[in-house]
């Protein structure tokens, strides 16, 4: 696992909106702003590492019980806001190491506090807000679950920092009961096990790999290059479907998921049948 | 509802938790009016598992029926709990989203279709990683669209209970019914032990993890909706009732100030005693506040 989780976050955080820090009365760990992308004002969202948060297991950029209740409340407030005005677009900025794992977190019931969350964004969605995720760091499990996977359009860095996943290396390897060298050998075989963002970009659930030369450190160049690819993202998201189909009918999913393809057509067919 | 039947009767329950994901799907329906889509004769099956030398089956563990409760249109998915822990591969999730979207079309077209959603699962199959987290993100796209239009009712038995992201989607739902066999929770407490450590969670302290997963726990916060027996009436008329109440005006997973101000109120500096949460979050004040 990086150490690192949470940097990209907030650098990605303050390049787009200029802002690093929460809105008042929220937790630290959740970084929302309104900015300007293209010509009108975007929703901006991160969760990023709080060492002082007051939930222990939720301090290292995981998405636990505040983060995922902060992240609701803003996009609801975003929805009520623009009820009969134009929809403006929000942005999820996903660099979130998972979800919290805790017995605190498990007691007050994180799995309403993640769905919350996901609903949120759906719901935003759904009302017609274009909703586009950018993945700058990882986005694993169920942290992306709840801030991220629910969005029209996402983007993800084509850069070895990136990783979109079920389940961390190491846990995925003590699960399945294999070696983590073997789970790196079977992700050479199949794709969906890969950790590799190139092998996941194939899966056809991605809007767009993005190369910039240094996440970490963006440049102006870099910087605007997302921007300007963010816009055109919101663009995209505005001219289709409020839903999720766009995932299955891209040419990835075409080649890749087959299953699900076939599954789809059959079911259909089937359901018709008196 | 939860205690009539103990006592005498306790020997002539007929166990629900006994019965497959098929039986179990039958049982719900209006008899004789069920019918199986994409049954395990059409043998759709997962294409990853085999090449890892695991054998997959040919419904892949999850099983859809469509026919009427209570009178009313309705689909059931039920994941089998004995295949793979009842994960979420490929295959069952696509049967899952693409049933709930036809349920959507229809009641988009002037027939209310409800859908119930059995859950004994662990969350993501790992053997499919990638596609299996993306099947949950789609499925929870799916139950947003669909609780709009008609009631999407999660049921979890046990004993397998409801585990990972697809917590997530009983979170969304409109209803939740459980037994007090079943539990309910994003992280099992092995997941967490591994993650965290053993001071964090003992996951062999099944009193705890009953305590904090448990059906009654979870009832008696208000976070589902029905506690029931493990008796196959019991269980079906519940599901019957809440096909017939429709879809709430308002969403549990909707109700974000009410929650997020509960989080804040917690003393987050120990451990509490999950009974502690149970004057705090009482049941009445979940399903009756408002956003």
């Amino acid at each position: 696992m990086s150490e690192f989780t949470g940097v990209r976050g907030t650098v990605w955080f303050r390049a787009l909106t200029g802002q690093s820090s929460p809105m008042p009365g929220d937790p630290k760990s959740v970084l929302t702003s309104d900015a300007l992308i293209g010509k009108e004002q975007g929703l901006f969202l991160c969760v990023v590492p709080d060492p002082h948060g007051r939930f222990p297991c939720a301090r290292h950029g995981e998405v636990g019980l505040e983060e995922a209740y902060t992240l609701a409340t803003r996009i609801r407030q975003l929805i009520d806001e623009s009820k009969d005005t134009i929809k403006r677009p929000i942005v999820a900025i996903v660099d979130a190491k998972s979800q919290a794992y805790g017995r605190r977190e498990e007691t007050a019931a994180i799995f309403l506090a993640a769905a919350a969350a996901a609903d949120a964004y759906g719901s935003a969605r759904l009302a017609g807000h274009p909703v586009i995720t950018l993945v700058v760091g990882q986005a694993l499990s169920g942290g992306f679950l709840i801030h991220g996977y629910q969005a029209n359009r996402i983007l993800a860095f084509d850069d070895g920092g990136v990783m979109i996943h079920a389940m961390h290396k190491e846990a995925a390897a003590r699960v399945t009961q294999r070696s983590v060298a073997e789970l790196e050998k079977l992700g050479k075989k199949i794709v969906p096990m890969s950790y590799d963002i190139r092998d996941y970009a194939k899966l056809g659930l991605l809007y767009k790999l993005l190369h910039v030369e240094n996440p970490e450190k963006p440049s102006v160049e870099d910087v605007q290059k997302v921007k300007d690819e963010l816009v055109e993202a919101i663009a995209d998201a505005r001219s289709g479907p409020h839903d999720l189909r766009n995932r299955l009918e891209s040419k990835g999913a075409l080649e890749m998921r087959k299953g699900s393809l076939l599954v789809r057509s059959k079911l259909e067919a089937q359901w018709a049948e008196k | 509802m939860t205690n009539k039947r103990y006592g005498a009767n306790f020997i002539y329950r007929q166990s629900f938790i006994e019965l497959d994901a098929r039986e179990r799907a039958t049982a719900l329906f209006d008899a004789g009016t069920a019918r199986e889509l994409l049954g395990p004769f059409d043998r759709v099956e997962s294409p990853w598992l085999a090449m890892q030398g695991v054998t997959p089956q040919e419904d892949d563990g999850c099983v859809v029926m469509k026919g009427k409760i209570a009178g009313q249109a309705s689909v059931v998915v039920a994941l089998e709990g004995a295949f793979q822990g009842g994960s979420m591969g490929e295959v069952s999730g696509e049967k899952m989203t693409a049933a709930l979207d036809l349920a959507y079309a229809d009641s988009k077209k002037g027939t209310p279709t409800s859908a119930v959603i059995l859950l004994e699962t662990g969350g993501v199959r790992l053997q499919e990683a990638n596609l299996g987290l993306a099947a949950i993100a789609e499925l929870m796209g799916s139950v947003l669209l669909l609780r709009k239009h008609a009631p999407v009712i999660c049921l979890t038995a046990g004993t397998v209970g409801c585990f990972g992201g697809m917590s997530l989607v009983a979170g969304l739902a409109s209803y939740v019914v459980m037994t007090r066999e079943a539990r309910l929770g994003l992280n099992g407490p092995e997941v967490i032990e591994q993650e965290n450590g053993i001071d964090e969670f003992d996951s062999s302290d099944h009193a705890l993890v009953w305590a904090i997963d448990g059906g009654e726990q979870r009832y008696a916060t208000g976070l589902v909706d029905a506690l029931v027996e493990d008796d196959t009436p019991q269980v079906v008329e519940a599901i019957r009732k809440f096909v017939e109440k429709g879809a709430p005006a308002v969403h549990r997973s909707s109700q974000v100030d009410l929650y997020r101000s509960r989080i804040g109120a917690l003393d987050t500096s120990r451990q509490w005693d999950p009974k502690e949460l149970r004057t705090l979050w009482t049941a009445k004040s979940a399903t009756e506040g408002k956003q």
